[in-house]
């Protein structure tokens, strides 16, 4: 009974990871229609940034958290202006090309800066963590931390779409873009935003997976952007409660197939349930639902 | 018109003493990853070559220039910047740095004859896959036979698991001499569990595997960055076992951010102790720490190592830089087998495989620096 417990704490700790990224994918698929595969990249820049804050400038582990986020932000709102703007008229293929274009820059610019030494990062939640039955299950404090963000980053993110002006111009760029433009809706300033709040969102995951999983490369944000993203077809693309259940699956079957199956065959494994899901139903778990989307 | 003559024999009068310059110096050609993953590794490797190439230069005899090529740890990249540095006139290779990426490259370069030696390619399978390929690593399976016969002598009672990368074949090859050197000599092997580069952030399912075994005493034959992971989570899960890594647990002290404490008491292989105090070892570190700011790692050490190792064969057998570089290859085979160095990874010689007679020792990680291990 209590290694499944663990194992079932890990795997919703590991898919509240994949599930913050994977909204950040859905979002901006939702509404720029476009795949921004330098996500996972910018989930790095955060990591490194509240490394150098904390290591290099002594600033409070919190005060990090939240410098990253500024600075993710910024840093998302410049790459869909440079790189993604100029596009907005191109063939999707471009854009595709060019997102893995900046995912390449930003590795090899965080090569230059940082080196390739992989650096430790030290958690930013420090509280110890609780122990249950006897000490025979310990749940950390970055899995606690993770899943309460998890729960209220979804929570924050459906009321904003749901119940805001600027979440409902989302929606509406997002089932229309030409339609929201004759209401008077400003779209580039709405696809802005989304790549704005997707980068936020990243830098959450990004301090949250480097506190759990604590080494920190430069190529340290490509495997878990591309699983996040898998979590999002696999929920459905473009739906906020389907990014989140796609993660948290996810998260659950690498951690169950690893330990009752096998080490060698969980990634396998993943994938394997992933192509099933996706022949029985191809819009993903929750693709169906037009008004969900973002 | 006069001019332009003039201009014109000026021009030519250079170019003949550019090459004559360029005939003056071997030219090493290195490569690794300088990028991406193993970029740590590639990156030591450069580096240490080209400090090595500076000091030699320094001396005034023989004179080296270091050109340095990334292949992403990937063969067929390596293949294509072996060609590369083929153009740029190399005369021989020491690289490549990883496995599969060197064996990759000495199918070419057995058939053009360009002689290799490769500071950190340890997979069994190196020194087979050309006859003008030498180590100066040891091998893959040494490391698995030394480490389960240390194991058994030493701490009779562990109970022993292994968690190993199943997607490199430098942990695949150690886990597996190490699984046959045990039931040899009667180790009991508990628990074994996998993960691959691409599920490396993730370890609880591999922990949970060992502490549910019962595992005090973890075998750990992968690289310091998933260790630290391996070990932090393990940690965090309260649970702490002896861990016992192999040489590409070397370098983990110098990784920046990193609590010592965490890795204290972690027990490894390794033929390389930057905290020695051994003269030639105090200098190369010294020097490298200034150059390039961190402190060298075992890879840094083995190519500072075959900087020398060259320039002694080519001090043996006579060699000139106008040489053809398959004249060299043949002579340095030669060579290699007769000559035994004693630098900072320790004294080696060479068989005519290409093989280090060189073993590594068991160190323990204690308050901070390495210790012999009891």
């Amino acid at each position: 009974m209590i290694p499944f417990l663990t194992n079932l704490v890990n795997g919703i700790s590991l898919g509240s990871v994949y599930a913050i990224i994977a909204l950040g994918y859905s979002m901006v698929y939702g509404v720029a229609k476009m795949l921004n595969f330098a996500h996972g990249d910018v989930i790095m820049v955060a990591a490194y940034v509240s490394f150098t804050a904390t290591q290099y400038w002594g600033v409070p582990p919190l005060v990090s958290v939240l410098m990253s986020m500024v600075v993710c932000t910024l840093l998302g709102i410049t790459i869909e202006g440079l790189a993604y703007k100029p596009l907005r008229q191109a063939g999707s293929l471009a854009v595709l090309i060019t997102a893995i274009g900046v995912s390449y820059l930003l590795q090899n610019l965080a090569l230059l800066i940082w080196g390739a030494n992989p650096k430790v990062f030290t958690s930013v939640v420090d509280f110890g963590g609780i122990r249950l039955f006897g000490g025979e299950l310990v749940i950390s404090d970055e899995i606690i931390v993770t899943i309460i963000s998890g729960i209220a980053v979804m929570l924050l993110l459906t009321w904003f779409t749901g119940k805001t002006k600027m979440g409902r111009a989302m929606r509406a760029v997002s089932e229309d873009k030409g339609a929201a433009q004759l209401m008077g809706i400003n779209v580039n300033f709405t696809i802005s935003l989304t790549f704005a709040i997707g980068s936020f969102l990243a830098a959450i995951a990004g301090v949250l997976l480097c506190s759990s999983y604590n080494t920190l490369m430069p190529t340290t944000g490509s495997m878990p952007g591309i699983k996040a993203f898998t979590a999002a077809v696999f929920g459905g693309i473009g739906s906020i409660p389907g990014a989140m259940l796609g993660g948290l699956l996810l998260g659950l079957i690498e951690v169950f197939g690893g330990s009752y199956v096998s080490t060698e065959l969980a990634d396998a494994l993943v994938f394997a349930v992933l192509i099933i899901i996706l022949l029985l139903k191809p819009a993903g778990l929750l693709g169906k639902n037009v008004q969900e989307k973002v | 018109m006069k001019k332009f003559l003039a201009c014109l024999t000026v021009l030519v009068m250079m170019c003949s003493f550019a090459s004559a310059l360029a005939d003056e110096a071997f030219i090493i050609g290195c490569i690794g990853p300088t990028t991406k993953d193993y970029a740590q590794y590639g990156l030591a490797v450069e580096n240490a070559a080209k400090l090595a190439a500076e000091e030699i230069n320094a001396l005034g005899g023989i004179q080296f220039t270091v050109i340095g090529e990334d292949d992403e740890a990937d063969g067929e990249k390596a293949v294509y910047a072996y060609y590369d540095l083929m153009d740029k006139d190399m005369d021989i290779l020491l690289g490549t740095v990883t496995s599969g990426a060197c064996m990759a490259v000495a199918d070419v370069a057995k058939e053009d004859r360009m002689f290799m030696l490769t500071p950190s390619a340890s997979n069994d399978l190196v020194p087979d896959s050309g006859d003008q390929i030498f180590q100066v690593c040891f091998t893959d399976s040494n490391q698995g036979t030394l480490s389960a016969k240390w194991i058994k002598e030493n701490r009779p009672d562990a109970k022993v698991g292994i968690i190993y990368n199943n997607a490199q074949d430098y942990s695949m090859s150690i886990t597996a001499s190490f699984e046959t050197t045990a039931k040899e000599i009667g180790l009991e092997i508990l628990a074994k569990a996998a993960f691959s580069d691409d599920s490396a952030a993730n370890f609880s399912v591999q922990v949970q595997a060992m502490k549910n075994a019962g595992v005090d005493f973890v075998f750990l034959p992968i690289y310091y960055t998933p260790a630290i992971t391996i070990l932090t989570q393990a940690k965090a899960a309260s649970y702490e076992p002896v861990y016992f890594g192999v040489d590409g647990m070397d370098g983990v002290l110098g990784v920046e951010g990193l609590d010592p404490a965490l890795v204290e008491g972690v027990y490894m292989l390794t033929p390389f102790d930057a905290t020695s105090s051994n003269p030639m070892t105090v200098n190369f570190v010294t020097k490298y720490v200034d150059q390039f700011g961190s402190v060298p790692n075992q890879f840094a050490a083995d190519a500072y190592d075959g900087m020398y190792i060259l320039k002694l064969a080519i001090e043996t057998a006579g060699i000139t830089p106008d040489m053809d570089y398959a004249d060299i290859c043949e002579t340095l085979i030669s060579t290699m087998t007769t000559i035994s160095y004693d630098g900072i990874t320790g004294s080696m010689s060479w068989t005519a495989d290409g093989l280090a007679t060189k073993l590594p020792s068991v160190v323990m990680i204690n308050n901070g620096a390495y210790v012999t291990a009891q």
